[in-house]
């Protein structure tokens, strides 16, 4: 990330941050009226806070938000030995699981397929339904039989998935 | 203004269109993820709530956000520039302002003594007329009248795009209006009781303007009496940061009548006319102003609109909108400018969650 394009996000960072003590709220981000209109909304929101806190820092905010780096980005720096950039496939995976794993026990199970499933249709299909679509896609991702989707089936299913391009933001300067 | 990001405008129903069956995929959060993550890093709406930013930097303080590199020379014409406008600007402008604020309650205090006449309108309009100007240059406004041929007429109703407390006083500087606002209380209240006698403005009770039917009938009164100078309303309901022009308030269109467009324009390469009412109040406000170089505006007059047959007041009003935003170079956003205070309805949410669902599931049945 470029010194630019850290200092526009540092701006952002303090344009939201209304109480002025350098850390945003839930309220700080449920301002924002195009991701208060968002279904998922809630859950992006708290991919932000880290477990039980409600409060997130600059540093936490660009940590979160560096999952979403172009994977262009990393062929400058391509340091072998170090740890994997948090932009890379797999973390944006990772990313992307944990927004419908609520319990962290690295398993989607019906009922957290169901919660997403009902925050991005609210009240158009019914419960049978859902329930039916929960269970058809459980089905077809599940390999080991468990009735639950772990990370490893997660990443099979998105394999033809151009998660780089669906996952990344790009800056224009 | 430019962006920090590239938005990637893809709609829903491509982005998460499938060929054959409709059933539902993990992917699919990426479309509300990354739209989410967008919004965060920069979003439509809440930018319009602060002041513009500025290409090149116009030597305030205030507007120094992205230039830090400041050399001796420049740091020195910065000085120069700050004694200039504190010493030497604000109190001959503050003077004028002076003056201006209290011939316009003594002069419309003794012209409204007179009986009604046409003689005590004429002298209503002179005293309107003269104070208003002095204000502007109070203000060292420099203002461009573009189309003057459009000017509102009596009878008609005005609507202007609102960026801030002096647009008023930018239009009554060419031309007589009658106001429509709230009452006040201090100095801005006696500016209203003693300007009402002289001139038939519109000011609301608190509790009046509640009720919305009885504002509109009151309005309703006044535009159909052709003797009656044209009201002067602004339908955003806030102030906006004159980048873009957001929703209107149909209720100014329900009232019938001619409504003559304007649209005004400030460069803010002399001075933020913009009024962040949550970060300055009115004073703080005022000061900034009279310390800023010069308020340079343009105002369009646009040519008559009436509603046309078949078309309701929203429909209307965004085609009053778009002919304003279009004449001074402003973007066009349907969202509210209440959002600024107020959280957005839970209706657009619910759109969305729609259109997502009709792609789960079609016809009732699953694919």
């Amino acid at each position: 990330v470029s010194h630019s394009q850290i200092t526009r996000l540092y701006s952002r960072f303090t344009s939201l941050d209304k109480g002025e003590n350098g850390t945003l709220s839930r309220e700080d981000f449920q301002r924002i009226p195009e991701l208060a209109i968002n279904p998922l909304g809630d859950r992006i929101i708290n991919a932000f806070f880290p477990e039980g806190e409600d409060q997130v820092n600059f540093r936490g905010f660009m940590r979160t938000l560096a999952h979403f780096r172009p994977i262009e980005d990393n062929e400058k720096n391509k340091d072998q030995n170090g740890p994997e950039p948090l932009n890379s496939r797999s973390n944006k995976l990772h990313f992307a699981f944990r927004l419908y794993d609520l319990d962290k026990d690295d398993k989607i199970s019906r009922d957290e397929l169901l919660q997403v499933l009902r925050m991005m249709v609210g009240v158009n299909i019914s419960d049978e339904q859902l329930g039916s679509i929960a269970d058809r896609t459980i089905q077809e991702a599940d390999q080991d039989g468990d009735s639950a989707i772990s990370f490893a089936e997660f990443v099979k299913v998105l394999e033809k998935v151009d998660v780089e391009q669906k996952m990344s933001i790009r800056f224009l300067h | 203004s430019q962006g920090i990001i590239e938005r990637d405008e893809t709609p829903m129903e491509k982005e998460i269109a499938r060929l054959h069956r409709e059933h539902f995929e993990f992917s699919d959060i990426f479309y509300f993820c990354r739209k989410g993550f967008e919004a965060i890093v920069e979003d439509e709406v809440t930018q319009r709530f602060s002041s513009e930013e500025l290409v090149s930097w116009n030597l305030l303080t205030r507007t120094n956000v992205n230039f830090h590199y400041i050399s001796l020379r420049l740091t020195i014409v910065w000085v120069i520039g700050v004694i200039v406008r504190y010493c030497f600007l604000l109190p001959l402008r503050f003077t004028l302002a002076a003056i201006g604020i209290t011939s316009m309650i003594v002069g419309t205090t003794m012209v409204g003594q007179l009986p009604n006449s046409s003689v005590k309108n004429y002298l209503s309009e002179v005293v309107h007329l003269t104070c208003s100007r002095i204000l502007v240059r109070a203000l060292s406004g420099t203002i461009h009248y573009h189309n003057k041929e459009n000017k509102p007429q009596k009878g008609g109703i005005c609507v202007a795009n609102h960026t801030s407390p002096i647009d008023a006083v930018i239009l009554t500087n060419d031309g007589c209006y009658a106001m429509v606002g709230q009452v006040h209380g201090g100095l801005m209240g006696v500016i209203q009781r003693a300007t009402v006698k002289a001139c038939p403005h519109v000011w609301f009770e608190r509790s009046e303007i509640k009720d919305r039917h009885l504002v509109t009938k009151r309005l309703r009164e006044h535009v159909a009496d052709k003797s009656k100078l044209p009201i002067l309303i602004f339908p955003e309901g806030t102030c906006i940061n004159n980048t873009s022009v957001m929703m209107f308030k149909k209720g100014s269109f329900e009232i019938g009548g001619t409504i003559y467009p304007v649209a005004i324009k400030y460069d803010p390469q002399f001075g933020d006319a913009f009024w962040n009412s949550s970060k300055y109040n009115i004073v703080s406000y005022l000061l900034r102003i009279m310390t800023s170089w010069a308020i340079v505006c343009n105002v369009w007059y646009m040519p008559p609109m009436v509603r046309k047959e078949g078309e309701d007041a929203v429909q209307f009003a965004n085609r009053v909108r778009s002919a304003i935003a279009r004449q001074g170079g402003l973007t066009e956003l349907p969202w509210d400018g209440g959002l600024k205070r107020a959280k957005v309805k839970d209706t657009f949410k619910e759109e969305q969650q729609k259109n997502y669902s009709k792609m789960l599931v079609r016809n009732g049945s699953i694919g």
